[in-house]
């Protein structure tokens, strides 16, 4: 919220009445790309009030759109400043801005450039972006830029719950919500192409599974167990309490993915949070069990 | 004789998916839906534009609000399960990013 550009437009380096015209929000990251990319060329830069928020968010809200758009164009009375009737979008921004009621209502056509601003350069030799240009990526890179975000939102649980899980009922249930943290948090986004299956949730319940079997597994063994009722009992209480919670922060994550639609997510929730709910309540119920065995020496 | 290529103008093109739809009578082969999709879901065709990747569509909208003839319809929206489990828990129909989510 705090990190804004003023709106308005802005001239890098030297610009002529002929020079190009880039569009951009007024989120300083949005700004500060476009111009890193643009260092070697003299332009005009028009940024609009996006209210902080970058092109896509701002796109899909409105707020990047053909009416601030237009008001810009006028109000700062672009076709004295320069000579010809083009500007250059980020093809992001497209969501909120007609290209042709910008055109009707200005004079001013637009051209939608690529997605990231990095590929300008090459985008301004030919004004034509290539297949690669246009496509939206989510490799591994872009989750891993999400990671420290996603610990972020999720440290109101996570700092308070194992230690409070550690004085009422000891180690294993602290590490068992640091596993759900670690799994869902950190390693869901960096393994998400990898992980089986179509939905987020369904990858995410698999993953905790996987979590699940390990700690049981170590705890099969730091406590000398012996196979019978009760450990089993544990392993369905272990996977069923941490795969339906990892699962939920998967599901949690699709809007930090660049490919989900609002159709296919609202599908998923429906499809999900009842198979979720009655996973977790399973597996407190199978922990209860176990527990009192256990205790009574079974 | 070849057979000419018809159309219907009122054809309308679905995906089981999602809510896009492309009506390739009104497709003017302006190439804009091309330009602005992030997934290559259109290809430039002879006559008019082809939805060759409806499924990948994730209903960003950008689409149909370049569309000058109105060919394609979409429900746009964001696919963010908080933020629509955050909005039904407020009680909330308006489901969007912004202050009152991912900030």
């Amino acid at each position: 919220m705090y990190h804004r550009v003023e709106p308005g437009l802005y001239s890098l380096g030297d610009p002529t009445p002929e020079s190009p015209v880039f569009v951009t929000a007024n989120y300083t990251l949005s700004f500060d790309a476009l111009r890193t990319a643009l260092k070697d060329f003299d332009s005009y830069i028009l940024v609009l009030d996006t209210k902080g928020v970058n092109v896509w968010c701002a796109a899909g809200k409105g707020t990047f759109g053909t009416e601030e758009l237009v008001s810009k164009i006028e109000s700062i009375g672009l076709k004295k400043i320069v000579t010809h009737q083009r500007l250059i979008l980020p093809q992001l921004g497209a969501p909120g801005v007609a290209a042709h009621d910008v055109r009707k209502r200005t004079g001013f056509s637009v051209e939608y450039g690529p997605v990231r601003a990095e590929d300008l350069p090459d985008y301004i030799k030919t004004h034509q972006a290539t297949e690669e240009m246009r496509r939206v990526r989510f490799d591994l890179k872009d989750r891993a830029i999400l990671v420290p975000v996603e610990i972020k939102n999720n440290l109101l649980w996570a700092l308070p719950l194992p230690i409070i899980l550690f004085i009422v009922s000891g180690i294993w249930m602290a590490l068992l919500v640091l596993m759900i943290f670690v799994a869902g948090v950190v390693l869901f986004p960096l393994l998400l192409p990898v992980l089986p299956t179509k939905h987020f949730a369904s990858k995410g319940i698999i993953l905790g599974s996987i979590a699940g079997l390990l700690i049981w597994m170590v705890r099969f063994w730091v406590d000398n167990w012996s196979f019978g009722a009760v450990a089993i009992g544990y392993l369905l209480a272990y996977v069923l309490l941490i795969s339906p919670w990892v699962g939920y922060i998967s599901l949690n994550f699709t809007g930090a993915s660049t490919y989900t639609s609002r159709t296919g997510v609202r599908k998923e929730i429906f499809g999900f949070i009842p198979v979720i709910a009655v996973m977790f309540i399973c597996g407190l119920v199978l922990l209860a069990l176990s527990s009192v065995a256990d205790s009574m020496g079974w | 004789m070849e057979a000419i290529p018809m159309i219907k103008l009122e054809e309308v093109y679905k995906t089981a998916i999602n809510t896009l739809e492309f009506l390739p009578g009104k497709c003017a082969n302006c190439g804009m839906c091309i330009n602005v999709c992030p997934h290559e879901v259109f290809r430039s065709g002879q006559k008019r534009v082809e939805m060759v990747h409806g499924e990948a569509c994730m209903e960003c909208g950008a689409c149909q609000r370049n569309c000058p003839t109105g060919a394609i319809r979409v429900d746009s929206g964001v696919g963010c399960a908080a933020a629509m489990i955050s909005a039904a828990l407020r009680g909330k129909k308006e489901v969007s990013c912004g202050p009152e989510c991912c900030d």
